[in-house]
């Protein structure tokens, strides 16, 4: 047990800031690490930021050197972000092409496939957004409805998909769809990709209580893609499915620690400016939300030795998502209950813009629903690490 | 960057777990925890011998093996795991480390090698009929000097008070108040002028006594006067080792919560098997696992003896004790009215939790503790 660097971590750790330090300049030094969830501040820049990091690798670094990549491991990913967040730099445009279909690519791909999409990832010429939830098919995701038909040498997509965030900035979407017809359940399902920027495909942005609209929907009307743009076997894509959502769940919330404790840290010089410190119960709360930060930080370290030694995840894992969203809502709450009367109000003005305070406690009250709602969590807690007996089910009305 | 404990560290908890779970069964818990004394000597004195648990972290100069509070951290585990009855939190966590902190090299080797060998029972009296956890509940003044030191008033709490055979005395010189004038004594627990009284703990399995003092003769150890920055110390010391113990007992009543819940049928399914119970199994796991991030965590800075101490002691402290005493009280929940009986552990655990919850100031007292460590 040691939390200190070894040599060869300390070295990338200084090649990382080196970097950075000589990046991370003007503009994108401006952005001070603003965008991310609510938050398109300055899109374009991003745009450009994050073109800088693909070119020199760092966008694609887990990937094998083959594909463009570093070939880093975990600990170098989390030491990359960790400098990533202590730099404040730009929040990252990538996650879903590079966090959960790069990954899952070069899991179930095809040479081919990864050689057409890795590098236009790395280039940030192709964002990608994830097509899985529907009206019908949120926590149940196996009830998906959306069809995809062959026909010929394409796919013919039909159906409605719903929470795509920044299905509006993509270029392909990977998409759960049901291709064996009247299969139900997870069976007959496959994992296509299907390019946004055609006539079948209609994006409409979905207003949400923040305001802002970076979830959206997405309606397939014979919307066309290759019949090569399947990922893992036709008919079989739950499996693939579930993989990245396993990456979702899994390792996103490493590097997400920094994040948050800069935001209790804004939090406890705000509450400190307005007097709140002098109130025990403030206080408590500030002190519990300290707690709690630091927590997921050596939750974190865990996590990552047990990844590094094993290759798996242990039980520390599946509690990664439950704990950082209960912990970011809670920590919206505090923020509100520290303005006071003025919680009350957005110091921003009219145009429902909002200030840090209120968008962590509006927004956060998405993050226990998506990627696996706090409740489908402690289902995977019970069954999966604890081995406690699955629920029986109702047979589906269409089975 | 290493989280892991050691194929050593891993082979000591399996030694510590076999021992135990030998010597320590529910029903020698059970015995035990009825009687005044509240130990067996000759346990004591196996875990000595067999395993050297009492001189596990004193320096090799004074007995002892000179390993580091994350090898005391686990032996502390698996003796909550277990709820080990022993005055060993007493003399090992609490005094052994009180004299490491505060005493000269030629106190060390006088008071040490006793408690290394198994052979010395020893404890920290600080707190007093007030209650109270910090520099402020010791009202206790130290008349006299050097030899001719002589200690009145009473100090409660005192875990395995009446049992030690050596008892550390935190009190203060007259006319002090604060973080200052505070100094440790050492009293022989037969000396002239001290009455000890056992008290009747809801928690059987660690017992706690009153020191009525009437100018006792005390030894000052170290430089009396100067003790606030050594028993502060010794205190967030103590809080990491009671969170590791802590989180012994937690996995512990997890795990009763999961077996039952997987066996007792109800409206003919598992009670398991309903998200109601399932549920409340997954928050007790999250809870139980970011305790032991956060006491592992915390015993690493003690061993290293890092500025991080400080605060991260007071964190542990206050995450697991919340962490105990909600995973105690749900498995007596999902255990149903079983686990309301006398005959079932879980009544056992629960009183531990929440003893262990106050002991050393509860998860309250911590976060404010805590939010002035780290500047609030």
């Amino acid at each position: 047990m040691d939390f200190r660097d070894s040599p060869g971590e300390a070295a990338f750790r200084d090649e990382v800031r080196g970097w950075l330090a000589e990046h991370l300049t003007d503009e994108f030094a401006e952005l001070g690490g603003r965008g991310g969830p609510a938050d398109e501040t300055a899109w374009e820049t991003r745009v450009e930021w994050e073109k800088l990091l693909g070119k020199d690798r760092w966008l694609g670094m887990a990937w094998p050197e083959e594909y463009g990549g570093r070939a880093a491991g975990f600990t170098e990913q989390v030491i990359f972000n960790e400098e990533y967040a202590k730099a404040n730099a730009p929040a990252r445009l990538s996650l879903f092409g590079e966090g959960l279909f790069a990954p899952t690519l070069l899991a179930y791909g095809t040479d081919d496939q990864k050689r057409r999409f890795l590098p236009k990832i790395q280039a940030v010429e192709e964002l990608w957004c994830q097509g899985y939830s529907e009206p019908g098919a949120g926590s149940d995701l196996a009830n998906v409805q959306t069809k995809a038909v062959l026909d010929g040498e394409q796919w013919v997509v039909n159906g409605q998909k719903v929470w795509t965030t920044l299905a509006h900035r993509a270029q392909w979407c990977f998409c759960v769809t049901r291709t064996e017809p009247g299969s139900h359940g997870h069976h007959g399902l496959s994992y296509l990709l299907v390019p946004m920027d055609q006539p079948g495909v209609e994006v409409r942005p979905l207003r949400q209580m923040t305001g802002t609209a970076e979830f959206n929907e997405v309606f397939f009307s014979d919307a066309r893609t290759d019949a090569h743009n399947v990922l893992g076997e036709v008919d079989d894509g739950w499996k693939v499915a579930m993989a990245t959502l396993g990456f979702e769940r899994g390792t996103a919330f490493l590097s997400q620690q920094l994040g948050f404790a800069r935001e209790l840290e804004d939090l406890i010089t705000l509450a400190q400016k307005r007097g709140a410190t002098a109130d025990p119960i403030v206080r408590q709360e500030l002190a519990d939300s300290f707690v709690g930060v630091q927590i997921m930080k050596f939750n974190g370290m865990r996590m990552l030795t047990g990844l590094v030694r094993s290759g798996t995840l242990g039980p520390e894992a599946s509690i990664g998502k439950l704990y950082w969203s209960t912990w970011h809502r809670q920590l919206g709450e505090r923020g509100i209950r520290a303005l006071g009367a003025d919680g009350m109000e957005l110091p921003t003005g009219p145009g429902y813009d909002l200030d840090e305070q209120h968008r962590i406690f509006l927004f956060s009250r998405a993050e226990t629903i998506y990627a696996g709602s706090s409740e489908i969590q402690r289902n995977i807690i019970g069954e999966r690490v604890l081995g406690l007996p699955r629920e029986p089910r109702e047979k589906r009305s269409n089975e | 960057m290493n989280f892991a404990f050691s194929d050593e560290q891993e082979q000591l908890r399996d030694a510590v777990r076999k021992f135990l779970d030998a010597k320590s069964p529910e029903a020698e818990v059970r015995r035990l925890m009825e009687t005044t004394e509240g130990y067996d000597p000759a346990v004591w004195t196996q875990m000595a011998q067999e395993l050297g648990l009492q001189s596990l972290h004193i320096p090799e100069a004074h007995g002892g093996q000179g390993f580091s509070f994350v090898e005391l951290g686990i032996v502390l585990e698996e003796m909550g795991r277990v709820l080990l009855c022993a005055p060993y939190f007493s003399t090992v966590c609490l005094a052994a480390n009180a004299i490491l902190n505060v005493g000269t090299d030629a106190q060390q080797g006088e008071l040490l090698p006793g408690i290394a060998a198994g052979e010395t029972i020893a404890t920290l009296a600080f707190t007093e009929p007030n209650g109270k956890w910090d520099a402020s509940g010791i009202t206790m003044e130290a008349k006299g000097s050097g030899d001719a030191t002589t200690l009145s008033g009473s100090k409660m709490f005192v875990i395995d008070g009446h049992t030690a055979n050596t008892i550390v005395v935190v009190a203060r010189q007259a006319g002090t108040s604060g973080e200052d004038g505070i100094g440790f004594y050492v009293v022989d627990a037969d000396a002239k002028g001290l009455t000890r009284t056992p008290l009747a703990t809801m928690d059987q399995t660690r017992k706690q006594a009153r020191l009525d003092f009437d100018g006792v003769t005390a030894t000052p150890l170290g430089d009396p006067g100067a003790g606030w920055p050594a028993l502060s110390k010794t205190l967030d010391q103590a809080a990491v080792c009671l969170a590791n113990e802590m989180v012994g007992g937690a996995q512990r009543v997890l795990d009763m919560s999961v077996e039952y819940a997987k066996v007792r049928v109800q409206f003919g399914r598992p009670i398991g098997s309903f998200q109601a119970i399932k549920h409340k199994c997954a928050d007790m796991l999250l809870e139980v696992e970011s305790g032991k991030s956060a006491a592992y965590y915390a015993a690493w800075a003690a061993a290293e003896d890092n500025e991080e101490l400080p605060v991260v002691a007071s964190l542990a402290k206050a995450y697991c004790s919340d962490a105990y005493f909600h995973a105690a009280a749900e498995n007596i929940q999902i255990h149903g009215g079983i686990g309301f009986t006398w005959e079932h552990p879980a009544h056992l655990y629960f009183k531990r939790a929440k003893s262990s919850e106050i002991l050393l100031g509860d998860a309250t007292y911590h976060r404010e503790l805590l939010a002035q460590r780290i500047g609030i």
